[in-house]
């Protein structure tokens, strides 16, 4: 496989990875919702990222030389093979954590697809344009809740402060490009991801600041999910998200 | 959070340009920003709509059900108000 290939591929499995990730998670928010309106909107979200997930294995599936299929992507590969930023993977926490790594994730992915929207490669492109019309409501939502948490009563204050404190080191590799990625981007297919920042974190002091809430200080930063390194969170939610393939191999219904 | 704290509303969706909003259900909500979203992913999942409107039901003033003899009645046995002997053209949809 030429590289060029084999980068446009594992481009298309990173971002696959971000959104079936974070779609499990909030699928995991099914019957488990506050109440029954929001319960069917974070299931309505979760299907989102799925689909995303879906259309960028589809593509993968296409690109890749050995034969595997969007499933195989989805549901064959180890912890390793993963390379989902670590924010994604994180269990859900309160409802509070949720929505502050949506309002996180969302903001970041706005940015994102708009510029994935104007990818030399018209796939990609395609799948971006009908992602940011769904990202551009998901931060409507999220930015709500966290101005209603935020700005609230004093435990959901505390809370959703708790939430931020706990995740800002992990946008840290949003950002963060690899090497592989900046050869797409000289090729005018993938996003340069650096350039995201200034516009995310102009978004993050609006909303926090509305909110009442401190933005957290930089004074940590975790990544390697784009290598391959992961948190401990990963592998249990594989099992869970395997199981069915694991157990009965090419099983459909 | 607790649901019997959270105001009901009603929804309304028009389903395609030309046609009048129509009830479609109700939901509970924090305040009209928040109904006007949950309507969004309750009621339009299968994009069946062009618009939403969201009402407070306190605030539907509804007829009684003893109002009924008083309301409707007097109008069972006036039947020239009844615009029956006007042919509508073809082209006249959804009255």
């Amino acid at each position: 496989m030429a590289p060029r290939q084999e980068a446009l591929l594992n481009y298309c499995i990173a971002l696959g990875d971000d959104s079936l990730m974070l779609g499990h998670r909030l699928s995991e928010w099914c019957r488990n919702g506050p109440f029954l309106e929001e319960d069917l909107a974070l299931t309505n979200t979760a299907l989102d990222f799925i689909g995303r997930a879906r259309m960028f294995f589809s593509y993968a599936a296409e690109i890749d030389d050995k034969g595997r299929s969007e499933d195989d992507f989805a549901y064959l590969r180890d912890c390793r093979e993963y390379r989902n930023f670590l924010i994604n993977e994180l269990p859900n926490g309160d409802f509070a954590f949720t929505m502050a790594r949506q309002l996180m994730v969302d903001a970041y992915d706005v940015g994102f697809f708009a510029g994935l929207s104007q990818s030399s490669d018209p796939m990609l492109a395609g799948i971006a344009a009908k992602a940011i019309k769904e990202s551009r409501y998901h931060l409507r939502r999220s930015e709500d809740w966290i101005l209603r948490l935020g700005d609230g009563t004093e435990e959901s204050h505390e809370r959703t402060q708790n939430a931020f404190n706990a995740l800002w080191g992990y946008a840290a590799e949003m950002f963060d490009m690899t090497d592989e990625e900046q050869q797409l981007v000289k090729a005018g297919i993938a996003v340069d991801r650096g350039g995201l920042k200034a516009d995310w974190v102009t978004t993050m002091h609006a909303v926090l600041s509305k909110a009442t809430l401190e933005i957290p200080a930089d004074s940590w930063a975790i990544g390697g999910g784009r290598k391959g390194e992961h948190s401990e969170h990963l592998g249990f939610l594989l099992a869970e998200l395997q199981f069915l393939q694991r157990a009965y191999p090419g099983q459909q219904w | 959070m607790n649901q019997q704290s959270q105001p009901l509303f009603e929804i309304f969706i028009r389903s395609k340009r030309g046609l009048d909003h129509r009830h479609v259900g109700s939901l509970h909500a924090e305040d009209s920003v928040q109904a006007l979203e949950y309507a969004r992913d309750v009621y339009l999942r299968r994009s069946e709509g062009v618009s939403i409107w969201v009402v407070r039901s306190s605030d539907i003033t509804a007829s009684q059900e003893s109002d009924v003899a008083s309301f409707y009645d007097p109008m069972d046995d006036k039947p020239y108000r009844h615009a029956t002997h006007f042919k509508l053209p073809k082209e006249v949809d959804n009255m």
